[in-house]
């Protein structure tokens, strides 16, 4: 109880000093707006630094106005008004609407474009002090990338007050970037100010110690030099870890995309050209599922992807052993033919989604924890892909143990193992080929749904990933599945380290034509089976 | 070729075969040139340049058949070859279009002038020469296939996983040919041709010349097929077809054969590509697609592997309906068609029609042989 | 002087090993020329996996195996091995299904084998006349023109052995001739090996007992890739440990 009620004394205490805060502020504005009714660019320029020391709440609206234009005056009244797109007044120090009728002299504050950049860096040392924690971070960013030396009171004065310690740091980082780029700032400050550079330590932190405004004293180019070479070691480490995060986040889309061909291929030995449209199906009833939201009850709309995931697996599974019974079952044996029937079907499914959603891409949206990203040391590392890399690991996990722990797994391996001698053993072998296959499929189909997130929904979804799928399930060693783990990472992370030097085409190129004489060297992948059965 | 062959090579379908293309070869211009627009039986040109299309298509089929039918490689990246052929002949005309191009530059091509560059890239070269660009039709789509082919089956990779490595193949070629870079065009490959051997491809002549020229290589390249399959190279690819281990066991380089029979049907889709650019006026990446290579399989699987005839049949006939429906009101439902082909024909018709007519000929005269001679067993003959 | 010399087929430590699974184990034999040897063993004794060394299909990871008293197979293919004159019949009978009896011999008969050679070729009179006399061999001049595809079980294989014969190698490697056959057939196949065995080496891999005792040749039983016994058919099936292997202990 008296824990809570502190509490509670303490935050009115807060709110009463924060209203005196604003209060006491309140007459430097009407100060400052005095200079607006001169109508001469060097009083307007005074006003537009005066309304920005004022820390008034007003200040932002004002300046806002002034860019736009919509800043009046009357010389007459001696008062200043902003005007809203509809033409209506309103008093610029309170807000409020003007109630009488407008002056006959009103005229509009002019800038030139010496003030726009001075209204800009005003704007950014106002949005310094703003309330909310993000719009201050971006605030620091803008001032470190314009380095506009009417900010530094400003930025002073936000570096006292700030609490939150990252921020704090990116407002120290733009003082020091304004420091080294001022010329009348002692070397010693500038050494403090390289110093901080160089902790940040990114490709701006480079650019900034590279480009010293000339006049620099030599301690301080030196130190700048120092910094820049360290920097630039970091930046290379990190580009390093940038790339292989990039190749984890591709492996996992392709090891999304061929575990369920795993299953299908590698397993049971069906070369299925339609798993591509299995991975669309799924992209697809997370689409249905998303509009169902969309129109039933937005709320849910986090929840979209767990609904459709399981509902992809159904769906996508579903038409993999409607495909089994109907198609394959009469194929086994005829791997060619089969290859032949399924790029039919494939055809056949890509139309048939054309007709029913359009040939155009579908709009699926990523849910509120899928979007943004975090920093991680010098890489950038977003959600969704995060959230793919853990997926694709997941299913992955769970396939394994499906194949490992459950009846149906053993069942499925005692099939692909001896056909015939699991039939003897009263195993339906018919049900397990239909069950297996369905059970690649859906795979596909939830791939689908983690796809949808970060590629275009469209009908030709699938066919983007089904030469990828086949290359990474025959490098990695057909009926393997960590094979195919490994070679999905692998050839992702190869091709991601091949893009900068080699572009994201030719980069591909290599990595198929490098597949191809791999293939060569190694017909039964990385992990082959030896022995007499895989001769057969 | 020597007598033997030819003699051996010659059967009664094969010769109803030859009639037909000759036939053909020389009534479309007569219908197309001399018969009087006004007439009935007069064929427009567009007309003509379709059948043209249809001819080249039905070259492809052939090498197709020749490796997949009587060896057993199905290659998924026939395309590759037909492609590259048409860009061997492609750049020939880009080289004959001279200073009537739109930047009116006598050298280099205008998507190269769009582009900024100063020269002509070295691979460019003599292909303002038509001999040149002829051997060079033959010569790099066989080159790909000897290399590829070289490493391909002397590492034993067959079945599907030789599909797929073939199909990715002419991926990675269509990623390349797409890019500007590349020196070919880029985007739009190239087109906007003006001259064939000095005569104007728009002319009605120079297309049903054109028609005849493709009517006489697909009886040339037919010929050469049914000479090579009734060889006894022939009966050795067969043999590999049927039980690759066997014919090893044997004493007989598989790798060899194969490589020889790859090789020389990458030549022949070489020559279709190069006919059919001029007929079509353009030749661009999308050639290039995996799509297409696997359609012209199914053409061969529609006329019956391992027939020739069927090979050519099947390209026509699925080709005639491709044309029939997508230039209608029935257009949306082509794929639908399309894939119920490739699904219809390997479950229902798996010898393809003309290899169902020669199974149920010979069922016939198995019945006729059994009443003659009352219960001897006699067997179906090849095919 | 060298173990292996004056042998047509010397075997010695060969070692093949599958996955940890041993299907070889240090197997050592040597074949003379003109003999007949059968080789017996129960299911999963590396029979099948011997032949595959011996004609190159499969490498092993330890061993030699010497042909002919001087040549090393270890590093040579299928092909170059049946060029050097062993030819082998699989245990399931494989022949050229599309093509007649005729040309399944054809294909078989001793001649240049290189493709460039091949498509201007054709039988030469002589070559004709091994036809004729090893379908009268094989007893299927009757058939000659029907598709092999259409031949039953035991006729096929007999083709194979009569394409082995074609082949004229020095050495035959038969897997499991008569299985499938009827007691006749598997009479007259015996009798066909006999005749063949007086101008070819034949090993040939049996599990039919009365057959081999038929063959009436020198036995070797293997057990877990290595020779269990070897000497006559009676001498082997009284040996304790054979018979231990066979019916379980």
């Amino acid at each position: 109880m008296g824990f809570g009620r502190g509490c509670l004394v303490a935050l009115l205490l807060a709110f009463a000093s924060m209203l005196g805060h604003t209060a006491a502020r309140a007459d430097g504005l009407d100060d400052a707006l005095a200079h607006f009714t001169a109508d001469d660019f060097d009083e307007t320029g005074t006003g537009i630094a005066a309304v920005a020391a004022s820390g008034n709440l007003r200040a932002e609206a004002v300046l806002r106005a002034l860019q736009n234009g919509q800043l009046m005056y009357s010389a007459e009244r001696k008062a200043v008004y902003v005007q809203d797109d509809a033409g209506k007044l309103f008093d610029a120090a309170t807000g409020r609407p003007v109630t009488s009728d407008p002056p006959a002299d009103l005229d509009a504050v002019s800038i030139n474009n010496r003030l726009r950049g001075v209204i800009d860096a005003a704007l950014g040392g106002l949005t310094l002090l703003s309330k909310n924690p993000a719009r201050r971070l971006e605030a620091a960013a803008a001032v470190f990338k314009s380095r506009e030396l009417s900010a530094l009171p400003t930025l002073e004065n936000a570096i006292r007050q700030e609490q939150d310690p990252s921020i704090k740091r990116a407002l120290t980082q733009a003082r020091a970037a304004i420091v080294l780029s001022s010329a009348d700032a002692s070397d010693e400050d500038k050494l403090a100010a390289v110093a901080v550079i160089r902790e940040r330590g990114d490709q701006d932190a480079l650019g900034l110690l590279q480009s010293l405004p000339g006049g620099t004293s030599e301690p301080v180019v030196k130190a700048a030099a120092s910094a820049a070479a360290a920097v630039q070691s970091r930046l290379a480490i990190w580009n390093t870890v940038q790339n292989a995060w990039y190749g984890i986040s591709l492996g996992s889309v392709l090891l999304l995309a061929a575990i369920g061909l795993a299953i299908t291929f590698g397993v049971m030995g069906v070369i299925n050209m339609a798993h591509g449209e299995m991975v669309m199906i799924g992209a697809y009833v997370t689409f249905v599922v998303q509009e169902a939201i969309r129109t039933s009850n937005p709320a849910l709309f986090d929840y979209s992807l767990a609904i459709a995931i399981p509902l992809a697996f159904v769906v996508a599974g579903f038409v993999g052993i409607l495909i089994e019974r109907c198609i394959i079952r009469f194929l086994y044996g005829r791997p060619l033919e089969t290859l032949l029937a399924t790029w039919g079907l494939s055809l056949i499914l890509q139309q048939a989604v054309r007709t029913m959603f359009g040939p155009n891409n579908r709009e699926v949206g990523n849910p509120s924890f899928m979007s943004g990203a975090f920093d991680l040391g010098g890489i950038t590392i977003t959600y969704n892909r995060l959230w793919i890399v853990c997926f694709a690991l997941a299913a992955f996990a769970a396939l394994l143990a499906l194949l490992r722990f459950t009846r149906f797994g053993l069942e499925m391996r005692a099939v692909t193992q001896n056909r015939a001698m699991a039939a003897s053993m009263g195993i339906r072998t018919s049900t397990i080929d239909a069950l297996t296959f369905g059970l690649g499929s859906g795979i596909a189909g939830m791939a689908g749904v983690a796809l949808s997130q970060i590629d275009n929904v469209s009908p030709n979804l699938g066919q983007g990933y089904i030469i990828d799928s086949f290359m990474v399930v025959v490098f990695g060693g057909v009926g393997n599945l960590w094979g195919t783990l490994v070679g999905s990472f692998l050839l992702g992370i190869a091709n991601k380290f091949l893009e900068p030097v080699a572009g994201a085409v030719l980069g591909k190129i290599a990595i198929l034509v490098f597949i191809i004489l791999f293939i060569q060297k190694r017909p039964r992948g990385l992990f082959a089976l030896k022995g007499r059965a895989v001769e057969a | 070729m020597s007598s033997h062959l030819l003699v051996r090579s010659l059967d009664r379908g094969a010769a109803i075969f030859l009639v037909v293309v000759a036939a053909a070869a020389l009534l479309v211009p007569v219908f197309n040139l001399v018969v009087p627009p006004t007439a009935s039986l007069h064929l427009p040109t567009y007309v003509v340049a379709l059948f043209g299309k249809y001819v080249c298509y039905a070259i492809l089929a052939l090498s197709i058949d020749l490796i997949w039918g009587y060896c057993g490689i199905l290659s998924l990246g026939h395309g590759a070859f037909f492609a590259l052929g048409g860009y061997a002949m492609g750049m020939y005309l880009m080289r004959q279009i001279g200073t009537r191009g739109v930047y009116a530059n006598p050298i280099l091509p205008d998507f190269m002038v769009f582009l900024n560059w100063k020269e002509l890239p070295v691979y460019w070269y003599g292909f303002q020469h038509f001999p040149y660009a002829a051997l060079m039709v033959v010569l790099a789509p066989g080159v790909l296939a000897f290399v590829f082919g070289w490493f391909a089956f002397r590492s034993r990779v067959t079945g599907v996983y030789l599909s797929i490595i073939t199909q990715a193949m002419t991926y990675a070629l269509m990623l390349g040919f797409f890019r500007n870079n590349f020196g070919f065009g880029g985007n739009n490959g190239l087109t906007d041709f003006k001259d064939f051997l000095g005569f104007n491809v728009q002319a009605e002549t120079t297309r049903n010349v054109l028609f005849s020229l493709s009517c006489v290589a697909l009886m040339l390249g037919f010929l050469v097929c049914r000479g090579i399959v009734a060889s006894k190279l022939g009966k050795v690819l067969i043999a590999i077809r049927d039980a690759e281990a066997r014919t090893r066991f044997l004493g007989y380089r598989v790798e060899s054969y194969k490589l020889f029979v790859f090789t020389l049907s990458a030549c022949m889709a070489g020559i279709a590509g190069a006919l059919y650019v001029p007929q079509v006026g353009i030749i661009n990446p999308s050639e290039f697609a995996p799509g297409n290579s696997i359609e012209a399989v199914i053409w061969v699987a529609v006329g019956g592997r391992g027939t020739l005839t069927g090979a050519a049949l099947g390209a026509v006939l699925v080709n005639y309906a491709k044309t029939y429906f997508t230039s209608g009101a029935l257009a949306p439902y082509w794929l639908f068609m399309l894939g119920s082909l490739f699904i219809g024909v390997t479950l229902f018709l798996p010898r393809g029609v003309v290899g169902t007519l020669h199974h149920w000929t010979a069922l016939r005269r198995v019945k006729l042989s059994a009443a003659a001679e009352d219960g001897v067993a006699a067997a179906l003959p090849a095919e | 002087m060298e173990p292996f010399e004056g042998t047509l087929l010397y075997l010695e430590g060969v070692t093949v090993s599958f996955d940890g699974f041993r299907a070889l184990n240090n197997l050592s034999f040597a074949i003379k020329p003109g003999e007949m040897r059968a080789i017996i063993g129960p299911n999963g004794a590396g029979k099948t996996t011997m032949m595959d060394v011996i004609t190159g299909k499969t490498r092993p990871d330890a061993g030699a195996v010497i042909f002919n008293g001087r040549y090393s197979l270890l590093r040579r293919d299928e092909t170059e091995i049946a060029e050097m004159g062993i030819g082998r019949k699989f245990q399931k009978p494989t022949v050229f299904d599309s093509h007649s009896v005729f040309d399944n011999l054809a294909l078989a008969v001793k001649a240049d084998r290189r493709a460039r050679k091949t498509l201007w070729r054709r039988e030469t009179p002589a070559e004709h006349g091994r036809i004729d006399e090893i379908l009268k061999t094989i007893r299927l001049t009757a058939v000659q023109n029907r598709l092999a595809g259409s031949l039953s079980h035991g006729q096929k294989q007999w083709l194979e052995i009569g394409m082995l014969l074609a082949q004229d190698p020095k050495l035959l490697l038969v897997d499991e001739p008569v299985a499938g056959m009827t007691d006749a057939e598997t009479g007259q196949t015996a009798e066909l090996l006999k005749e063949i065995n007086r101008e070819h080496t034949i090993v040939v891999v049996e599990h039919d007992m009365t057959f081999v005792r038929d063959l009436g040749v020198p036995v070797m039983c293997l057990h877990e890739g290595s020779v269990l016994a070897e000497g006559t058919i009676d001498q082997v099936s009284q040996n304790e440990r054979v018979v231990e292997v066979y019916l379980g202990r």
